[in-house]
């Protein structure tokens, strides 16, 4: 039980949309469907998929920042939220809890205050959380600069003089301000130049181990979450379809589309001989109703049942979990 | 390390100055307006009239070396009531704006951050006090009220925040989208903090654009409002008041130094506000780089 140290089971999030002259809401984009995902401590869980399939609302809804339809979460044993039994920690012990639980964003652009300097904009939490004075929240944020590798004297400029990368880091050492156990990176490179991409990786794998943190990386990078996550989760229109650890993943795919995504990752030998997997049509619409299997419509393999049915997610082997009717049930693909 | 030796550098605000301080115009328009505020400060010092003081041997004298800009019917002296003019017409600028911004940034901001029903709510509020014509409810309270420079504030302020709050309501929308508020709320911050320590500070450049523009509109406002004669009471000398009391047809003809001198402050006080406003706006924004 405490070897994980967040549960999330069954989560959803839709959002309505309104029409018309009054606004009626006329269906929901299910941005996260029903996703499970239990992370261990000290793990780093990878999220794959592509554009628009629910990974950054998953991990938003994972952490309480935007409201969820349903399911429950549970961090270290505590129930942060439970829809379905009508469970929402009170908004002070949440903000309690984001001490533990911080967020690394997409983009450094847009993530930092252009109104404040560097030192607010990482001492603002220590501030808030009255874990020190202004003066000292102002010193401990030059240590956590020169922890991400930049100098402390930069304290007193504006995130404008910045380039992304240091701007990335700067968001990192927002985020371990406040000595969290759980952090959110929200695709954290992919605004980034490849040089970067790297240094930032290298820097939140030393961070991890120095400070013993819990990762939940999203990403659609396939070639830096096979060697970043210990495990991964491969995300289709708002579900899990397949989850297990990076080797099991990479080595043995399971699910149709994993197999498709991964042949999608550019060759890293000229001479590799690799099927390269292009999948028909293109994803549906997110708000569309869907009898059976989401991939139906795309699968190679597709039977009759996968239209019928919703697959469910089962486990194939330890920590292997692939949701789809082809696998495992004697019909091999 | 110390915190005394790191590096200093320019805040967003001294860069959008030192681009004002480029603006020609913008700077013409400040400096006017700097000595208009200044003069009108220390008027006791720049001039040895009493504002009231009546000398009727001397009413309708033309300017001269005594009486710079001449005297009035009761033998005034007019640069001396312009002087003290200028201190009510500016405040009657500064304070209805001050009303307008106070309201309109509250509710905006409000209204902006929560949305639903909230926003709805604030937002037909605003619809109901533009459709106010402004000059009949200023006319009807200044009936049941009595005419006052505090009438002319007031009624100035509260029907004069509804553009504010609409300006503001609009950027809190598109920066409540931005990731840094969101990171502020990871971070734990309540709705209050965030408005305050976020929101507000990076709306600020359209709030201070529409507020320099506002005090133009209460100064207008005031010289309408007492030229009908509902604004500022005589004796209490203002810009508009003064060009009221000029308006017979001999004095138009006769007495130019009664109604040229006021009439001209206020056209260039309300022109080198707008320069400055303008100059602010195109300084503050922060899509325009140099």
């Amino acid at each position: 039980m405490s070897e994980y140290l967040i549960r999330a089971k069954g989560i959803k999030k839709h959002f309505p949309i309104h029409d018309g002259i009054f606004s009626r809401t006329v269906g929901h984009v299910k941005a996260v469907d029903g996703v499970s995902i239990d992370i261990k401590k000290g793990e780093i869980f990878g999220l794959v998929g592509e554009s628009g399939c629910g990974k950054s609302t998953t991990g938003r809804t994972l952490i309480n920042l935007i409201e969820p339809t349903a399911g429950s979460v549970t961090f270290e044993g505590k129930v942060i939220y439970d829809v379905e039994n009508k469970i929402a920690v009170s908004t002070k012990d949440m903000q309690a809890l984001r001490r533990d639980i911080q967020m690394i964003f997409q983009d450094p652009y847009a993530s930092l205050d252009p109104r404040m300097t560097v030192g607010e904009i990482v001492s603002e939490g220590i501030v808030k959380h009255k874990m020190a004075k202004k003066k000292e929240a102002i010193k401990k944020s030059m240590e956590l600069l020169e922890l991400c590798g930049l100098r402390g004297s930069n304290v007193n400029k504006y995130p404008h003089e910045f380039s992304g990368g240091q701007r990335q880091r700067i968001g990192i050492a927002r985020a371990l301000a406040l000595n969290p156990k759980f952090i959110v990176a929200d695709e954290p490179i992919a605004a980034l130049d490849v040089s970067i991409q790297s240094q930032v990786l290298l820097l939140m794998q030393e961070l991890k181990k120095k400070l013993g943190l819990t990762y939940l990386f999203i990403s659609h990078d396939l070639g830096i979450v096979k060697y970043f996550c210990d495990r991964i989760g491969v995300m289709y229109l708002g579900n899990i379809v397949e989850q297990g650890t990076s080797e099991q993943l990479f080595s043995n795919p399971l699910h149709p589309y994993t197999k498709s995504l991964l042949s999608a990752v550019p060759k890293t030998h000229p001479r590799e001989v690799r099927e390269r997997i292009i999948l028909k049509g293109d994803v549906p619409s997110p708000s569309s109703h869907f009898e059976g299997c989401k991939f139906y419509s795309r699968c190679a393999y597709a039977k009759e049942i996968c239209n019928r049915e919703i697959p469910e997610l089962k486990e194939i082997e330890k920590d292997h979990l692939v949701s789809c009717h082809l696998v495992g049930s004697g019909g091999e693909l | 390390m110390s915190l005394e030796n790191s590096v200093k550098s320019q805040s967003p605000w001294q860069i959008g100055f030192k681009r004002l301080k480029k603006n020609r115009l913008a700077m013409i328009g400040f400096t006017l307006l700097c000595i208009v505020v200044i003069i009108s400060v220390f008027a006791p010092l720049i001039t040895r009239y009493d504002r009231d003081a009546i000398d009727t041997l001397n009413s309708y004298q033309k300017p001269s070396a005594e009486h710079w800009l001449g005297t009035d019917e009761l033998g005034r002296d007019t640069f001396t009531r312009l002087l003290y003019g200028g201190r009510i017409s500016l405040s009657v600028g500064l304070v209805s704006t001050s009303i307008a911004v106070l309201i309109g940034v509250t509710l905006g901001t409000t209204g902006g951050y929560h949305g639903g029903y909230i926003d709805n709510i604030i937002m037909r509020i605003v619809d109901v006090f533009m459709c106010f014509p402004f000059f009949l409810i200023a006319i009807v309270v200044a009936a049941i009220l009595g005419p006052s420079i505090w009438n002319v504030m007031i009624i100035s302020g509260i029907l004069g925040w509804t553009g504010i709050a609409r300006i503001v309501r609009a950027e809190v929308l598109s920066i409540k989208e931005r990731e840094f508020i969101e990171a502020a709320r990871a971070l734990g911050l309540n709705s209050k903090d965030i408005i305050i320590k976020h929101i507000i500070p990076n709306i600020m450049a359209p709030i201070i654009v529409y507020a320099t523009l506002g005090i133009a509109r209460g100064i207008l406002s005031e010289a309408g409002l007492s030229f009908l004669g509902l604004g500022v009471k005589p004796p209490t000398p203002s810009w508009g008041n003064m060009l009221a009391a000029a308006q017979s047809m001999r004095s138009l003809r006769l007495h130019w130094w009664l109604w040229i001198p006021p009439g001209c402050l206020v056209f260039f006080m309300i022109l080198s506000i707008n320069f400055l406003g303008d100059g602010l706006r195109d300084a503050l924004d922060p899509k325009l780089k140099q």
